[in-house]
């Protein structure tokens, strides 16, 4: 237990004194934010219309391009292997990197979520939508994105390996996740409906995410 | 021949080298009689037309793309639990057939969508789910490409092709789950099927045609990896005692 904070601490610093870390991710986010509408257009019409399903393709690209911190770094100096030896069970040391990941890196999205929101035109209600989408789905997309980062660890040249093993599985993360947003503004479907499911989205995916990526890590690494 | 004594490449060779040309056979026999039912003895549909006759291509081919990808996780259990030496060999040889199979789905569905819904694609959860499939087929391929080690790269397949299989019974139940475009199940329900015999039988004889070309695609893909992993052995062979 000592051992999982302990890395759990380790991770957090890493991530916040090494540069790439959580404020990159937001910079991405953002750019990508300001990027749709010049490519839309300023009809702020629109914009408020795909406003959720902007943020949410722009949080899930941000997670995943912050997956290659997960495991590379400590493959490369080593420490992967001291981990992989250690006493704690593989499955709860890779979830405690997980949750030191999106404590840095999820998190930071969903905080700036609400500001990219009023460059998109939305109302009140959808912001709060897609902040509270954003806070339950994200850990789905890190524990997803965990599965494809420990796939492609010993790998060099990943290149764009990850991103295409992992984003079909975060499918109907997404699909819900901006359902539930678009729910809480319009339409005769209640936001509980898709918000319940991508809570379970979430909840299956913190428990499997870890224990498949524990299973690859010590397949890939002999 | 049990399963353990197959797991010697050799045997599974010779044995495939045997078995190849009685299946080639086969194969040609069932798609000549399926193709003669589907095409001569089937009726045309009272709305559709002669169009309905894609179905028995369309329809084949979405269950072997997902048979490719049920065969493909069993494989991978092979290879993680069992430790069977032929298990990521049957892996990676499916990929590529599956993958095929399902592009001939979605763009034989696509073709038939045009006439009778008006539309080349829609964004339904069949058609969508079975796109994602198509994808992760793909994404298979790619990482067998990327890791160069084939052991290593086996185990990384076999738990992404596990981890994927979720996608399997989200296909199969999407019509009964969301409203659809694509049509609800007719041939595998629990209450029977629902479609009439004089297209339920070359539909079924198709399926068996297709069925048997996976099967001869397949063992002739799986010779070819063996022979193809000996070749890098040999190279790798050469190029050490050129080293030393």
């Amino acid at each position: 237990m000592e051992a999982l904070a302990a890395l759990l601490r380790r991770d957090m610093r890493l991530a916040v004194r090494v540069g790439g870390g959580a404020l990159m991710g937001v910079l991405f986010f953002l750019i990508v934010v300001v990027m749709v509408p010049f490519a839309l257009g300023p009809d702020l019409a629109l914009l408020s219309r795909t406003g959720p399903a902007i943020l949410w393709l722009g949080a899930l690209l941000a997670s995943l391009l912050a997956l290659d911190r997960l495991f590379a770094a400590d493959h490369e100096d080593g420490s992967l292997d001291l981990i992989l030896m250690g006493r704690a069970p593989l499955e709860l040391a890779v979830a405690a990197k997980a949750l030191a990941h999106w404590l840095t890196t999820g998190l930071p999205l969903v905080i700036a979520a609400p500001l990219l929101g009023l460059f998109l035109n939305l109302a009140p209600a959808a912001i709060g939508a897609v902040a509270l989408t954003l806070l339950v789905g994200t850990p789905a997309l890190t524990c997803i994105g965990l599965i494809g980062a420990a796939l492609a660890v010993a790998l060099r040249r990943g290149g764009l390996l990850v991103p295409v093993l992992v984003l079909p599985l975060t499918v109907p993360v997404l699909i819900f996740g901006v359902a539930a947003s678009n729910a809480a503004v319009t339409g005769p479907v209640p936001f509980g409906t898709p918000f319940t499911v991508l809570v379970a989205l979430t909840l299956a995916s913190v428990v499997l995410g870890p224990f498949a990526a524990a299973a690859a890590l010590r397949h890939g690494l002999d | 021949m049990r399963l353990s004594e197959l797991a010697n490449p050799s045997r599974f060779n010779a044995l495939a080298e045997r078995v190849l040309p009685w299946l080639v056979v086969a194969t040609a026999l069932a798609f000549a009689l399926g193709l003669y039912q589907a095409l001569f003895v089937a009726p045309d549909d009272y709305q559709q037309g002669a169009t309905v006759k894609i179905m028995f291509i369309h329809v084949p081919s979405a269950w072997l793309g997902m048979l490719g990808w049920g065969l493909m996780s069993i494989a991978a259990l092979g290879t993680l639990v069992w430790r069977h030496p032929l298990a990521d060999v049957a892996m990676k040889a499916a990929a590529p057939i599956g993958a095929a199979f399902t592009l001939i789905c979605l763009v034989t569905g696509s073709l038939w969508g045009r006439p009778t819904w008006g539309t080349y694609w829609v964004w339904d959860a069949r058609l969508t789910s079975v796109l994602i499939l198509f994808l992760m087929y793909l994404g298979v391929i790619a990482l067998w490409r990327t890791v160069e080690d084939p052991s290593r790269a086996a185990r990384a397949a076999a738990v992404l092709t596990l981890v994927s299989a979720v996608n399997l019974p989200i296909i199969k139940f999407s019509v009964d789950w969301w409203n659809t475009l694509h049509q609800p199940a007719s041939v595998l329900r629990l209450s029977g099927s629902t479609i009439y015999p004089t297209i339920l039988m070359p539909l079924l004889i198709m399926a068996v045609a297709f069925t048997l070309l996976f099967v001869t695609l397949h063992l002739s893909a799986m010779r070819n990896e063996i022979l193809r992993r000996r070749v890098r052995t040999l190279r790798l062979m050469r190029a050490a005692a050129a080293n030393a």
